[in-house]
């Protein structure tokens, strides 16, 4: 069954998330041959909408307004019902960001739709759209499908693989002017606290630091080995606690839970609340002095010793190898 | 001032899960306070403590969230509400649990509203704002701070994927609690013996002016499975600089992520 199909294309740092293609390749999927429209909201946005063109969206729709600068729920929720309004879709895709998690209940409620959050595969079974989806932060996956209204959907960063981009496809892109006004929620400032660029969710390779790692200073050859892979660096709540570093870069339970290609643990325990939101990782290298540590139970490949050794001497390794290709 | 905090009761984060009949086995489970409604309670009994007012902690569950509840009294909450909709709702989701908290909340002119920014177990983050909606009041969700002014002005800082936003807003209000925003207490001895005495209503559908069908989900669960188990790997033996060498390799040739 043909179906249109929406998606919220997200602009951090002035360029557009992988999780936005990945939407639209979600997007393809429900679509069943349906048309993709992308909606693509902001102050100054226009120049990406090719962009999600040849990601494989079929249409954009962009809606450019000075109130839509910050991300505010009532702004982006206005804009987006406008384009809802207009385009009549059968299914609606948002990345499941942190603007992606603010902004769909609200829809969800003003389509008095249901809402199928944080999903990590899309398929077709039998005539219906299935959607797995993590409980239990990953300890459980769970098959849902909807039973009743317009079908909303939240993607998980790095799960879903986007279309192989295609200069050659074309698609019209049209501008929607919608009044933002009445912002109940004012952004006064923002205080950028991480490092331009990877963001953890959406990093392709990780570098976590556990109370193994000491103090905050500790943290540095950790940076150094993410920056040579293109990576971020997170930590555990051991780390957290203990003020070696903040609390946004927890991963776990009670912090993110992320799936990159390569974990590297270095002083990492492994508590069954820091696997529960990193043992879905493709790949899971420990490097821990306890050889009984929890940590190697889930590791792909481990090495037992000082982190603080084994750590800088694989930052050179890898340097090497970047010079090499 | 009227404040409410929306509590679920969750697995321990201790427990492993075990499926049984197609359904996570809750057998012997022990089950806490969702660690973010843990931030959410004791916000709002220092909200209470510093403007005055009373908060009312409410929760949609089943008879067991009783002993959950009877937690938030002890830390300090003034009163309880179980919602139990369990006889007359079989399928459940977000969009249920929304519908019957706003539903309760609707007549109650509540100033703040307090929840966790997600469930550990359900995980999906909708309930607080969808809740905000459907009372057609502003929210804020993931806060490390929250400060309210005489007069009503709110000023609420806001986890963003680890960056700060600092929001201003006003009261009514619905904020989503993010770690960071406090240290939640732990329920004292007299706050424990207090608790016993506290007003613990139990509510249900009937009571809501609601029928089965103004809540129905709009979503169904066909199945629930276990991550593939991961096997240990390799432990590397040698010297270290030998082994960070043949990590590297392994990491390219064998697993092919680098
Ligand atoms: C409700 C609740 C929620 C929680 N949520 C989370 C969560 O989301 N995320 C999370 O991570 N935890 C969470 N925890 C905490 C969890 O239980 C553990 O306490 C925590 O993960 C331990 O952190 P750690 O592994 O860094 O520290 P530790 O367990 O202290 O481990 C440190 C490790 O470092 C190793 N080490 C020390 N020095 C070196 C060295 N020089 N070189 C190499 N290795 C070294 C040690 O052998 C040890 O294995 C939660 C707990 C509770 C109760
Ligand atoms: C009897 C019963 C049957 C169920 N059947 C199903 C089913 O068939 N399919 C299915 O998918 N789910 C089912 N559920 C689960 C339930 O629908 C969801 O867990 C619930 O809607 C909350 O969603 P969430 O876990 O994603 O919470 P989130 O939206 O992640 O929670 C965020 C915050 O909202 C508040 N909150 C969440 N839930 C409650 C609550 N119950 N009471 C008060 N505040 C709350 C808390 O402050 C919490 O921190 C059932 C639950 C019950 C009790």
């Amino acid at each position: 069954m043909a179906r249109k199909v929406l998606t919220l294309a997200e602009v951090r740092d002035g360029s557009l998330r992988n999780v936005s293609f990945e939407a639209i390749a979600a997007a393809k999927t429900i679509a069943e041959g349906g048309e993709v429209v992308a909606a693509l909201v902001g102050d100054q946005v226009q120049a990406h909408a090719n962009e999600l063109i040849f990601r494989g969206a079929d249409r954009v729709v962009v809606v450019e307004h000075p109130n839509l600068k910050f991300y505010t729920s009532d702004g982006y929720s206005q804009a987006l019902k406008a384009v809802i309004d207009k385009e009549q879709p059968e299914a609606i895709v948002f990345g499941h960001t942190a603007l992606g998690k603010d902004l769909s209940p609200k829809l969800a409620v003003k389509l008095d739709a249901g809402l199928v959050s944080d999903v990590v595969a899309v398929e077709e079974v039998g005539g219906n759209i299935v959607f797995t989806r993590p409980i239990y932060s990953g300890k459980a996956f769970e098959k849902k499908i909807v039973t009743d209204g317009i079908m909303f959907v939240t993607v998980r960063p790095n799960n879903i693989a986007s279309l192989e981009r295609d200069e050659s496809r074309s698609g019209s892109v049209e501008s929607l002017a919608v009044e933002i006004k009445d912002l109940r929620a004012i952004v006064k400032e923002v205080v950028r606290k991480t490092a331009e660029g990877v963001d953890l969710t959406e990093a392709k390779v990780i570098v976590a630091g556990g109370r193994g790692v000491k103090s905050a200073e500790g943290f540095k050859p950790l940076q150094e080995l993410a920056e040579v892979l293109g990576g971020a660096v997170g930590a555990s709540r051991g780390a957290c606690d203990a003020g070696y570093c903040d609390y946004s870069l927890q991963i776990g339970q009670t912090g993110k839970v992320v799936t990159p290609d390569l974990y590297i643990a270095c002083g990492i325990s492994g508590a069954i609340q820091h696997l529960a939101g990193m043992s879905n990782s493709k790949v899971i290298v420990a490097i821990n002095k306890d050889p009984e540590a929890n940590i190697f139970k889930v590791a792909d490949y481990g090495i037992v010793g000082d982190l603080f050794e084994v750590v800088p001497l694989l930052t050179e390794e890898f340097k090497k190898l970047k010079v090499h290709s | 001032m009227n404040i409410f905090v929306l509590m679920k009761r969750t697995f321990d984060t201790e427990e492993k899960i075990t499926i049984n009949n197609g359904k996570i086995n809750e057998e012997g489970a022990e089950f806490i306070i969702n660690p973010y409604d843990e931030y959410a309670i004791e916000e709002a009994i220092q909200v209470r403590d510093k403007h005055g007012g009373e908060v009312t902690v409410v929760t949609v569950g089943s008879e067991e969230a009783e002993k959950e509840l009877r937690t938030a009294l002890a830390m300090g909450c003034d009163k309880a509400v179980l919602i139990n909709i369990e006889d007359d709702v079989e399928e459940q989701d977000q969009y249920t649990t929304a519908k019957v908290l706003a539903e309760y909340l609707k007549d109650k002119n509540p100033d703040l509203i307090l929840a966790g920014n997600v469930a550990i177990d359900g995980g999906s983050g909708q309930v607080g704002p969808r809740v905000a909606e459907l009372l057609g009041i502003p929210y804020v969700t993931t806060i490390t701070k929250l400060d309210i002014a005489d007069g009503g002005k709110v000023t609420v800082v806001r986890d963003v994927e680890g960056d700060e936003e600092v929001i201003e807003t006003s009261l009514p209000l619905l904020v989503t609690a993010q770690q960071g925003l406090n240290e939640p207490r732990y329920p004292s001895l007299p706050g424990i013996m207090k608790a016993k005495k506290k007003p613990l209503d139990e509510l249900e559908l009937d009571d809501l002016d609601l029928d089965e069908d103004d809540v129905e989900a709009k979503t169904k669960t066909i199945e629930v499975f276990l991550p593939p188990k991961r096997e240990a790997g390799k432990i590397l033996q040698g010297e270290i600089a030998d082994q960070v060498k043949e990590l590297v390799g392994l990491l390219r040739s064998e697993a092919k992520v680098v």
